[in-house]
């Protein structure tokens, strides 16, 4: 049921297939060139893009240079470390100087930020080679990129489904092989959904765990940036280079990530002796489609294999998760999103010489703005209210707590947590955008992760009809090493997961 | 009597006040852009206080550590975890939308300030003392008055947006019957010394590093507190006790013709010296305020606190003291003098040479005379206590008399230059020398027979006409006492 | 009975600063009615003595010193504005009193 990736052969092998681990170890030892490998992954977005939309703005020019500068370093003796010269694609959320930045949406539509993330930085100073910039839901806010102003991306498995969201585009990037590593953003589960219906591999670090300054802010105490790729080793060699402290961010956390990459290395090896994994009870029968839910079990069953044992845990207040989100981030969206105004930069609507500038401001917004996002900050503003907050937002946040508590509560029984990691397997295009409510069920178990603010991990477990199925991993704060631990013991028995051809 | 007075025979006046100080720190409240005054529009902007997508605040040690301070001058609590929270509007000097202050849980509370008036001791409660970011600054275009009404158009600058701004609200202060607003400028001005005291913010009202709204209401004796209104724009100290006198005459007026007064913000007018109603809002505006994500909590350590109140310095009112004893003052002349935020001029007047009466006098009373005409604080008047010094050694040397030294003092204030300079270029010195008076004297002579006569006749009093008529046609400018011995040689 | 009326949503939405269509008006009523009896479930939770958590982070006091940085050159500054005059970003004209 599961395949077998393509590994690499030998030199004449397809770069787009090989993993980030294999492109950096070749180009450090000058096997293959930067410039190359940058090629061939232009080459492929040229050739499938037309088909995946996975990218927003692709900088071929800009990549080679990277490319060629890591070359001349190489040359010059100097090092470039495990990543250098290996391609990378970044969620449109996240600002690049002078590369357009866009959000998915109209309202920033050809914005150059003057300033790089933090996270763009390091991947910069680590030699890694930016493709372009990656399609998503508008603001970060939906499950399926259908959301995104500029078009959908489509699923490199099935291209009448969606690749999930927001982050779907960083997802459809690395699943339909244009990169081999992506970038993306988890606020509900805008890295895992994507990664469970593509067949990727999507971690959600601890929140703080990676920085947040330049990161397009959606819900402040939820977003977090982290790494996307085909392996789990690749994900956590993705995630030491963006992660760790950053004193422009008040919310990083002071302390350096944890070793994740050795995490992985020792999963790999395949021994789970006396790791306890955790069920949670509550989310046993609720919702998920039955192939999902077998894909699961089969994956649990194959940890147990590894040396793993089950244990069940109840996190009663898990099932208001869902509600307290969809508190929490729209409240915090409707203040985030307030500075789009068309005054200091994007889009302007109406200033036509006899409107006032709330007229244009209004007129700004709700032409700039999508559906769901209008949608978002209506319900955020009502949950601030006064009259309203007690009852909304504070109660969210209290509930928060409750959540915090039943994760510490499970962690004291098991080690990590599975679950699925999404209770759908990509669906086509139109299915659940009729009614809201039925797009943030996809977020069912992811949400729980970030409202905790613990770190989770998405990996490929098995197919259902042919559709990937991913099993997520849940750790404690600051644990971070232990669910890559978990993902790669679990890889390294299904295998790695390739799509069809595109 | 003033309708003010007339009015608090009738009803009883509760006023508060607000008052907002920007923190004198080398950078802003939550990046590291310089806060120097008067630089070129939007050249003192990074992503953070321009607001721009992505942008994270981080906040300021020094501004807390200054607020901290001013809340244990103030005999504050301060908070041992507290937090900042978004107040969210929309407005173009506010590049997020929103403004990062304090909300329920300001920084510091529940302190007191006592300030004297008019030879007593009143003790003014301090609600809180909290933190938050200031605005840029918005140039209405088009309109007649430079105000939003009538303008077409603005144009807004970030350079002023997240300067550290304090704010410091009082606990609403009763039973000051007449005196409220003598109380509310006291109050002013006296907060004004002790934050200077601190070197945390150089508190100049006329450059708007200190501002003040003024609540005021009004209500009979032995019944529930009024409805209160909010003024805007008293931007001096004189303009504080204005604005507090406008009001109540004001209210009363209303409520003597049995209407009720309005909850709303107000808007002082210097010209002429009443307020008048802002855009009246049905309901307060719901600001959603909530705990802002993007900084984590405050939690000033104990043993910090503790070496920050061990540091204050002396209070000012100790300082005060310890001066009027020196310059050998009344209390209600000291109390004049601090009100009339001028303690640090006569102290630099007097540092230069002057004599405390002396500095007292021109300070008090023309220079407060000018500056009350021109609408602005002392401070803002451009003479240094070095001039004021310089000024006082012309007369004691009597190249001036007090009426020319008038003159030259508003020269100076005009920017003509120093004393000694705008004595010389307007030649206003008094002339003592016999030459030059000789030929006036023989005038004041020959236009007067009669009273020549008298004088040679013995009436020596009646030298005094002729020495007038010798300063009318000077100028002022004869040393009168000269004038007075050369008639008197020429006529006896 | 709805959870929030056409009116309510309207006013929400002149708060947003969002010039929604009388169509959009009605569709965004109906959903938001959905959503917000979904939400209202937290409710629910018997939480009167819970503290709220507004950081997953237990983090407190991240301060930085008073040393002056490198600022945006003004072109930057103004380079994305919409429109631009005297160096300021220019604005049509504003009907609320400034706060």
């Amino acid at each position: 049921m599961t395949e077998q990736g393509n590994r690499a052969a030998g030199p004449d092998a397809d770069l787009t297939r090989w993993s980030a681990a294999e492109l950096g170890r070749a180009i450090g030892a000058g096997e293959v060139s930067a410039e190359e490998v940058t090629r061939a992954h232009l080459d492929r977005i040229a050739a499938v893009e037309a088909r995946v939309h996975a990218s927003l703005h692709v900088d071929g020019e800009g990549a080679l240079a990277a490319a060629r500068s890591v070359d001349s370093r190489r040359a010059a003796g100097q090092a470039v470390g495990p990543l250098g010269g290996v391609p990378v694609a970044v969620k449109d959320v996240l600002v690049t100087r002078g590369i357009p930045t866009t959000c998915g949406s109209r309202i920033l539509e050809n914005w150059l930020p003057p300033y790089d993330a933090t996270v763009v930085e390091r991947l910069r100073d680590a030699g890694l080679v930016m493709l372009g910039k990656t399609n998503m839901d508008e603001f970060a806010m939906g499950s399926s990129t259908e959301y995104s102003a500029f078009g959908p991306s489509y699923n490199p498995w099935d291209l009448s489904r969606i690749p999930g969201g927001s982050g779907g585009g960083s997802a459809a990037a690395v699943a339909g092989c244009e990169a081999p590593l992506a970038i993306g953003t988890d606020t509900g589960g805008s890295i895992r959904q994507p990664g469970a219906v593509t067949g990727t591999v999507g971690a959600k670090p601890t929140y703080g765990g990676t920085s947040r300054y330049g990161l397009i802010a959606f819900s402040s105490s939820l977003d977090t940036p982290g790494p996307v790729a085909r392996t789990v080793e690749d994900a956590a060699l993705l995630h030491a280079v963006i992660g760790g402290p950053d004193p422009r961010d008040s919310t990083s956390i002071p302390a350096p990530v944890p070793d994740v990459v050795a995490a992985a290395r020792q999963g790999a090896s395949g021994d789970l002796t006396g790791v306890r994994l955790g069920l949670v009870k509550e989310f046993a029968g609720e919702g998920a489609e039955p192939g999902v839910s077998a894909a699961v079990r089969d994956a649990i069953e194959a940890l147990t294999k590894l040396g793993a044992e089950v244990v069940e845990v109840s996190c009663p207040h898990f099932r208001y998760a869902l509600p307290a989100y969809y508190l929490i981030a729209p409240s915090e969206c409707s203040s985030n999103l307030a500075r789009f105004d068309g005054v200091r930069y994007g889009l302007r609507v109406g200033d036509d010489g006899t409107r006032s500038l709330e007229e244009v401001m209004s007129l700004t917004r709700d032409r700039g703005f999508g559906p769901e996002v209008k949608r978002r900050i209506m319900l955020g503003t009502y949950a601030l209210s006064a009259g309203y907050y007690d009852a909304y937002y504070g109660q969210a946040q209290k509930v928060r707590t409750l959540i915090s508590r039943d994760f510490a509560a499970a962690f004291a029984a098991a080690d990590v947590l599975v679950a699925p990691t999404t209770p759908f397997v990509a669906f086509p295009f139109g299915a659940r955008t009729s009614d809201p409510y039925q797009m943030y069920l996809a977020d069912l178990y992811t949400i729980p992760s970030n409202l905790y603010g613990g770190p989770a991990i998405s990996v490929p477990c098995g197919l259902s009809e042919g559709l990937p199925v991913g099993l997520q991993v849940m750790a404690p704060t600051m644990a971070d090493d232990r669910m890559y631990r978990v993902a790669a013991a679990l890889e390294s028995t299904v295998g790695l997961f390739t799509p069809p051809e595109l | 009597m003033s309708a003010s007075t007339a009015a608090a025979a009738r009803y009883e006046p509760v006023i508060g006040l607000e008052v907002h100080v920007e923190l004198g720190t080398r950078t802003k409240m939550f990046c590291g852009c310089p806060t120097v005054f008067g630089a070129e529009p939007n050249t003192q902007v990074c992503p953070v206080c321009l607001g721009l997508p992505g942008s994270l605040p981080v906040a300021n040690k020094a501004a807390i550590e200054a607020t901290i301070r001013i809340g244990l001058a103030l005999n504050c609590q301060i908070a041992s975890w507290c937090r900042f929270a978004r107040k969210n509007y929309f407005y173009p000097d506010m590049p997020k939308n929103f403004q990062i202050s304090q909300y329920d849980e300001p920084l510091c509370t529940d302190g007191w300030l006592d300030i004297d008036v008019d030879g007593e001791v009143v003790r003014v409660g301090i609600e809180r003392v909290h933190l938050e970011e200031d605005t840029g600054k918005t140039l209405h275009v088009g309109g007649a008055t430079g105000r939003i009404h009538g303008a077409t158009e603005s144009l807004v600058d970030y350079n002023r947006a997240g300067i550290p701004l304090v704010e410091i609200v009082t606990k609403p202060v009763p039973g000051t019957g007449a005196l409220a607003p003598v109380v509310a400028r006291a109050y002013v001005a006296q907060l004004r010394e002790l934050v200077r005291s601190l070197g945390v913010s150089d508190v100049r009202m006329e450059q708007g590093s200190m501002r003040c709204d003024v609540n005021t209401s009004l209500h009979r004796p032995d019944e529930p507190w009024g409805t209160r209104t909010e003024t805007k724009n008293v931007n001096s100290l004189r303009s504080v006790e204005r604005a507090v006198r406008a009001e109540m005459a004001r209210q009363a007026r209303v409520l003597a013709a049995g209407g009720t007064v309005t909850q709303e913000t107000r808007h002082f007018h210097e010209d002429t010296g009443d307020t008048t109603s802002g855009r009246s809002k049905e309901t307060a505006t719901d600001y959603r305020y909530f705990p802002e994500p993007d900084l984590v909590p405050l939690a000033p350590d104990p043993q910090w606190v503790q070496t920050l109140r061990a540091g204050l310095p002396e209070p000012p009112r100790t300082r005060h003291r310890q001066l009027q004893v020196h310059w050998g003052l009344s209390d209600l002349d000291m109390q004049a003098i601090v009100n009339a935020g001028a303690v640090e001029l006569i102290e630099a007047t007097v540092a230069a040479g002057a004599t405390p009466d002396a500095a007292r006098k021109w300070w008090l009373q023309e220079l407060s005379r000018q500056a009350n005409e021109a609408g602005v604080e002392l401070t803002a008047l451009e003479v240094s206590p070095v001039s004021v010094a310089e000024l006082q050694r012309l007369v004691d040397d009597g190249k001036l008399t007090d009426k020319l030294a008038r003159t030259v003092l508003a020269g100076v204030v005009a920017g003509e230059g120093t004393p000694v300079e705008v004595m010389a270029a307007r030649g206003l010195e008094v002339v003592s020398d016999e030459a030059a008076l000789g030929a006036a004297v023989d005038a004041a002579i020959a236009a007067n027979p009669e009273v020549a006569q008298r004088i040679r006749d013995g009436k020596v009093a009646a030298a005094g006409v002729l020495v007038g008529a010798v300063l009318r046609s000077t100028g002022g400018q004869a040393d009168a006492k000269a004038v007075r011995e050369l008639v008197l040689a020429r006529l006896c | 009975m709805a959870a929030i009326s056409r009116a309510e949503v309207a006013h929400l939405a002149h708060l947003a600063r969002l010039a929604v269509t009388d169509e959009e008006l009605d569709t965004f009523a109906g959903q938001l009615d959905v959503i917000l009896q979904s939400v209202a479930r937290v409710g629910e939770v018997a939480a009167d003595d819970i503290p709220p958590t507004s950081h997953s982070v237990p983090l407190t006091n991240v301060l930085r010193e008073d040393v002056v940085q490198p600022c945006l050159p003004r072109e930057d500054v103004l380079a994305g504005a919409p429109d631009v005059a005297e160096d300021r970003f220019r604005v049509p004209r504003i009907l609320d009193e400034e706060e």
